[in-house]
């Protein structure tokens, strides 16, 4: 097991205000890595800068390290675009463009300049049959994607990871809009995606946690208060603050 | 209490409606639409005023839309919040609210005058479009900022650069918002006097122009000249003038109607 992700000493300021704290982690190729903790202690902000998706929003100041594959995606002159194709992200909300199904998950390939009809019809069927969808909507791959239900949608939003040939899937609590069947069925996902995929999760559910993660880190206010294998943290945590959360006793 | 605000709006429109096309209707026909004024515009037609609106809207669109798109996709996708652009949105907000005649004397201050540019199709239309282009990007920034925030984070978060993100993820879905405003825009401008008063209307030239630097008579201005400056004119020669002004804006208008009803129909989210 080699690490994909290292992460070293990240501090993060949305202005003056300190949202990471001095976290440091080892995200595991051909994992599930799951972060829990309350809500506003930094979970997503840290998703985002493996992606370097905070940058977009507001000025944020960034220090430390993140190294994928042993390269810094921090320093300057990183190519974002590729940094982004190579490390995808699924939001809270499934968000499919209004777009037919094709062109959905035919869209990351097409703005990074792959033009070719054929190769674009390969990648669509490819990337639906990883997600489960092929069988069901391979005849109407022109309808709109937003006709389909809520699973589907965040699968198609998956599918259009899969077609940019994303090694990294970043999942922003990627079942909260979803009932508990269709959770059960993207849990499901998830644990067949792990073969090809290193997988970053947040989550509010610790059951899901516990689930489908083989190591989990817990954050508070901006620090990550533990970290290590999911059977550990979930029965014999080390850090007092941990035990209260998991066994609910937090705030 | 609806039903009398309705009222009270719709019935001065209704009625001015009713009296142009009664007085005028008798007034439009083919030769008044296509033939040349005579005797010192008492007789004939209108037709280079016809022409020199067209001229005039098709000028102004090609300037201001362009630009004013422009400007609202730097304005609303590219721009840093910062105090010039603050600065800057303060003064399209104010601009939008400039007299038209002001517009005028600075179009002929500007293009006629300083540019050389003379009294010409271009000075009209440049100050037609400078006219309409705050209102154009106060449009346009609206049809954009209605697209939702998440179609650009997903194409961002694809590895998409900016302009793709704007091109395929918001421009196809803010376009039909933004010709709607833009062509209202153009519509009133359509009907304006006050800025080409000095910039490029011609009080009577009987002969078509020939290039963007000539001028040429508009039916806006056209209508004031019949109605106050020439004596003597047939009171259903200056409605038929009327009628056709309103029914070029209106049918323009209805374009604009057109194009929302079609967004409605295929509103996607
Ligand atoms: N763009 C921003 N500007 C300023 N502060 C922000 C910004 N985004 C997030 N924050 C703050 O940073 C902290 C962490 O936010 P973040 O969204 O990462 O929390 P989270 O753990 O994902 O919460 P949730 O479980 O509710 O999604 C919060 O206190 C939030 O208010
Ligand atoms: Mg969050």
């Amino acid at each position: 097991m080699f690490a994909k992700i290292t992460i070293d000493n990240l501090n993060l300021y949305y202005g003056s205000f300190h949202a990471l704290k001095n976290v440091s982690m080892l995200i595991n190729t051909n994992q599930v890595t799951a972060i829990i903790g309350p809500s506003g202690c930094g979970k997503s902000t840290l998703l985002r800068c493996i992606n370097r998706m905070n940058e977009v929003i507001t000025n944020v100041d960034v220090e430390g390290s993140i190294e994928i594959d042993g390269e810094d995606i921090l320093a300057k002159g990183v190519d974002l675009r590729e940094l982004r194709r190579k490390v995808g992200m699924v939001f809270q909300r499934p968000n499919p463009f209004p777009l037919s199904i094709f062109d959905n998950v035919a869209y990351g390939p097409w703005v990074h300049r792959i033009r070719n009809l054929k190769e674009l019809q390969r990648r669509v069927e490819e990337s639906l049959q990883a997600v489960g969808l092929w069988d069901a909507l391979k005849d109407r791959l022109d309808t709109s994607a937003l006709k389909l239900s809520s699973e589907q949608q965040q699968r198609i939003c998956i599918a259009r990871l899969v077609a940019a040939r994303s090694e990294i899937l970043l999942m922003d609590e990627p079942c909260s809009a979803l009932d508990p069947i269709a959770t059960a069925k993207v849990e499901e996902l998830i644990y067949e995606l792990k073969k090809e995929y290193t997988i970053v999760i947040v989550t509010h559910n610790m059951q899901q946690a516990a689930r489908i993660s083989d190591e989990s880190g817990f954050m508070l206010l901006g620090e990550l208060v533990e970290f290590g294998h999911t059977d550990q943290l979930f029965t014999t945590p080390q850090d007092q603050r941990t035990e209260e959360y998991i066994t609910g006793r937090y705030g | 209490m609806l039903f009398l605000a309705t009222l009270v709006i719709f019935t001065p429109i209704a009625t001015v409606l009713f009296v142009l096309i009664q007085r005028g209707l008798p007034e439009i026909r083919w030769e008044f639409l296509t033939q040349m004024p005579r005797m010192g515009m008492r007789q004939g037609g209108i037709f280079p005023a016809i022409v020199g609106t067209f001229y005039l809207v098709i000028g102004t669109v090609a300037i201001a839309m362009p630009v004013g798109i422009a400007t609202a996709i730097y304005l609303s996708e590219y721009a840093k919040e910062t105090r010039l652009k603050r600065l800057i949105e303060i003064a399209i907000v104010n601009l939008a609210g400039v007299p038209s005649v002001v517009y005028g004397l600075f179009g002929m201050g500007l293009f006629v005058l300083f540019l050389h540019f003379g009294s010409s199709i271009l000075s009209g239309a440049l100050t037609l479009a400078m006219m309409s282009l705050p209102v154009i990007i106060t449009s346009s920034r609206e049809a954009l900022s209605s697209v939702p925030y998440s179609f650009r984070e997903a194409s961002l978060a694809l590895g998409a650069t900016r302009w793709q993100t704007v091109k395929h993820a918001v421009l196809p879905h803010a376009l039909p918002g933004i010709l709607t405003g833009t062509v209202l825009t153009i519509a009133r401008a359509a009907g304006e006097t006050a800025p080409i008063l000095f910039t490029v209307a011609a009080f009577y030239l009987p002969k078509l122009p020939h290039s963007i630097f000539d001028q040429c008579m508009a039916l806006p201005y056209h209508l004031y000249v019949i109605t106050t400056q020439v004596p003597n004119v047939r009171i259903s020669l200056q409605y038929g003038t009327a009628l056709v002004l309103v029914g070029l804006v209106l049918g323009i208008n209805l374009i604009a109607v057109l194009i929302r009803a079609h967004i409605r129909s295929q509103k996607k989210w």
